[in-house]
């Protein structure tokens, strides 16, 4: 699946700065942060890649720069082509992209979900609230600091919270199918079945009645 | 009131109400996230000007789990469980989306009975999940024997899945190069004769419908969602094809072998409730006709790839009596199937739209970022869009015409 060859060079003649990124599948682009909604523009009005599948970003570890890169996916419901372009964001800490929702109204709750999960603000977004975590939560869960069990949160709602004195817990990983570290347990305390001290090699297990 | 009784159209139902002597009151009103048309937890904030909508707001994120978080730390086979939690009411057509992602990304190619079996698989998953919506649809608006017929059918299904995976909910069926096990003797039989009965009882069901008054007055005209704002909303599936696009990844994209089968995709004139209904009732029709065709042609040989040993765990046998089958199955499950670094896109064609997954991954048993594209998350994002100016008995009909399931929007 190559890239329709006049996509690629006419891309690049009308944006210099555009750079061909390395892909299992669709052809994929290398857009500056400036010029991606213009390039965006373009693919869709002359090469009618008019439907937006998805955006997203990736977090490349919170040690690594440019740490987070804004994915946009391009479908045209005439040639059934995809496309991919991807924008590094500047800033690390404080990462922000431009919003394509003048572009399509479909960029808007994938915008906030961007910004939700990974914290990316994007510019000029008309609604940029948080989507699937509640409006007031501290943390954005999808960045590679966030720990998969989560961080203790006061509860959602403040009368709840002091009525309860409740508060929003990591869950207990000890034993769960992950890969990620179970943090500082002993393996062996955090499987009970390995506690189970009552049978050895020489020693029968006991039959329970 | 002359126009009450008139074949519903938004704007004059607006112009009307709003006409009207009597005075209307502004009200907002939460609507779920526990309401039976919701269909699951899905709130709708709404500005009410008397019964007309004037704003819609949707809430998202109650049955928010973070599985894409997850899928960062968890091995790829150890993921294809979650995939039934995506979309549950078609819970194989999700672990087949996956796992060709996954193939993608391993350049696998999987052997043609492997192919047809999933395809055999996804479209009847994708028959099971239209009953379910046809049915529960039929309740938003008055319908209640709909359901009843549609659960029977559901029911014939659910034994067939069983038989088939194991489960009848929860299938985990397939496996990235292949799926768990062949079909079981006479299973291709079982599933014709199936399709056999399917397609009376089908027409039978939608005839309740289909001419039915109540339900026509309930759909037709309402929710219209027109060919430009279906594809700048981002809308896929029957929601899509409802307002005239034919747009369908088994026809346009063809993977798991869809090109070889006839069939044809079933687009709507005007974009209203009733069209989504009444493309929904033809896919089913479609998918009943690639089930014969793909049992007519199943293909002999191995049901999954012999390159795939590495991510794909040995066989049981040889991993008792084989030691480097042992040492393999050990490594698999222990480090995850070792994956090529690159990124890949790929969707396939659900029930309820388009399920892509983009996966980026550095190498090694785990993917690096994992996103999930969710048409119900898309679909539902015309909410706004589409309840604006109607009733709100009319969100009601709405709401079920997109038939969303939360599970996948909410991830």
């Amino acid at each position: 699946m190559t890239a329709p060859a006049d996509v690629t060079a006419a891309l690049q003649s009308k944006f210099p700065q555009v750079t061909s990124r390395p892909s299992g599948d669709h052809p994929a682009f290398n857009v500056p942060a400036s010029e991606v909604i213009a390039a965006l523009k373009y693919l869709r009005d002359e090469f009618a890649y008019d439907f937006l599948v998805d955006i997203t970003a990736v977090d490349w570890s919170a040690d690594a720069s440019p740490r987070f890169t804004v994915i946009w996916h391009l479908f045209s419901t005439t040639n059934h082509g995809y496309v991919r372009l991807a924008s590094d964001c500047a800033s690390d800490t404080e990462p922000v992209a431009p919003t394509a929702t003048d572009l399509w109204p479909a960029a808007n709750w994938h915008e906030r979900e961007t910004y939700d999960l990974l914290g990316v603000k994007f510019e000029k977004h008309p609604d940029l609230r948080r989507i699937l975590m509640w409006d007031e939560y501290p943390y954005h869960p999808l960045r590679k600091d966030f720990p998969l069990a989560g961080i203790e949160v006061p509860l959602h709602d403040p009368e709840v919270a002091a009525l309860t004195g409740a508060s929003g817990k990591p869950a207990p990983m000890m034993g769960g199918p992950f890969v990620a570290s179970s943090g500082e347990m002993n393996l062996t305390d955090a499987e009970p079945r390995a506690k189970d001290e009552s049978w050895t090699e020489s020693q029968v297990k006991p039959v329970s009645e | 009131m002359a126009t009450e009784f008139a074949f519903p159209d938004n704007a004059s139902k607006a112009e009307s109400a709003a006409s009207q002597e009597f005075q209307t009151e502004k009200m907002s009103l939460a609507m779920g996230p526990s309401h039976p048309s919701t269909h699951g937890v899905l709130r709708l904030q709404l500005d009410l000007d008397g019964e007309i909508v004037t704003k819609c707001d949707p809430i998202l994120g109650y049955l928010h789990r973070g599985d894409e978080k997850i899928a960062e730390n968890m091995t790829y086979n150890q993921f294809v469980p979650y995939t039934d939690r995506l979309d549950y009411l078609a819970p194989l057509a999700s672990n087949v989306a996956y796992v060709i992602a996954v193939e993608k990304l391993a350049k696998l190619e999987v052997p043609e009975r492997c192919q047809a079996i999933r395809v055999i698989c996804t479209e009847l998953a994708r028959i099971s999940a239209h009953l379910l919506g046809l049915g529960a649809y039929g309740i938003d608006v008055g319908a209640w024997a709909v359901f009843l017929y549609a659960f029977e059918e559901r029911e014939k299904l659910y034994k067939l899945f069983e038989e088939l995976t194991g489960a009848r909910f929860t299938t985990s069926y397939t496996r990235i190069g292949g799926v768990a096990r062949d079909v079981p003797e006479g299973w291709n039989g079982r599933v014709e004769a199936f399709c056999e009965q399917f397609l009376p009882i089908l027409e039978e069901t939608l005839t309740l419908l289909t001419r039915n008054k109540i339900f026509q007055d309930r759909t037709v005209g309402v929710g219209i969602i027109s060919k430009q704002d279906a594809i700048a909303y981002g809308l896929t599936g029957p929601n899509l094809r409802g307002s005239g696009v034919a747009f369908d990844l088994r026809k346009d994209k063809p993977y798991s072998g869809y090109d070889k089968y006839e069939f044809d995709v079933p687009v709507g004139s005007k974009g209203d409730c009733f069209d989504r209904y009444l493309c929904r009732g033809e896919e089913m029709r479609q998918s009943v006709r690639i089930i014969r065709q793909a049992i007519k042609t199943f293909p002999s040989g191995k049901w999954y790839n012999e390159e795939a040993k590495k991510i794909f765990a040995p066989q049981k046998a040889k991993v008792l009596t084989s030691m480097e089958e042992l040492i393999n199955n050990f490594m698999i499950v222990t480090e995850g199937p070792q994956m090529p670094a690159g990124e890949v896109y790929f969707e396939g064609e659900n029930p309820k739209g388009a399920l892509g997954f983009f996966i980026v991954s550095k190498g090694g048993g785990v993917p690096w970022r994992m996103k999930i594209r969710s048409p119900s998350f898309c679909n539902l994002s015309i909410l706004p869009l589409v309840c604006k100016g109607n009733l709100v008995s009319d969100v009601v009909s709405i709401l079920g015409s997109l038939d969303f399931v939360m599970g996948e929007c909410d991830r």
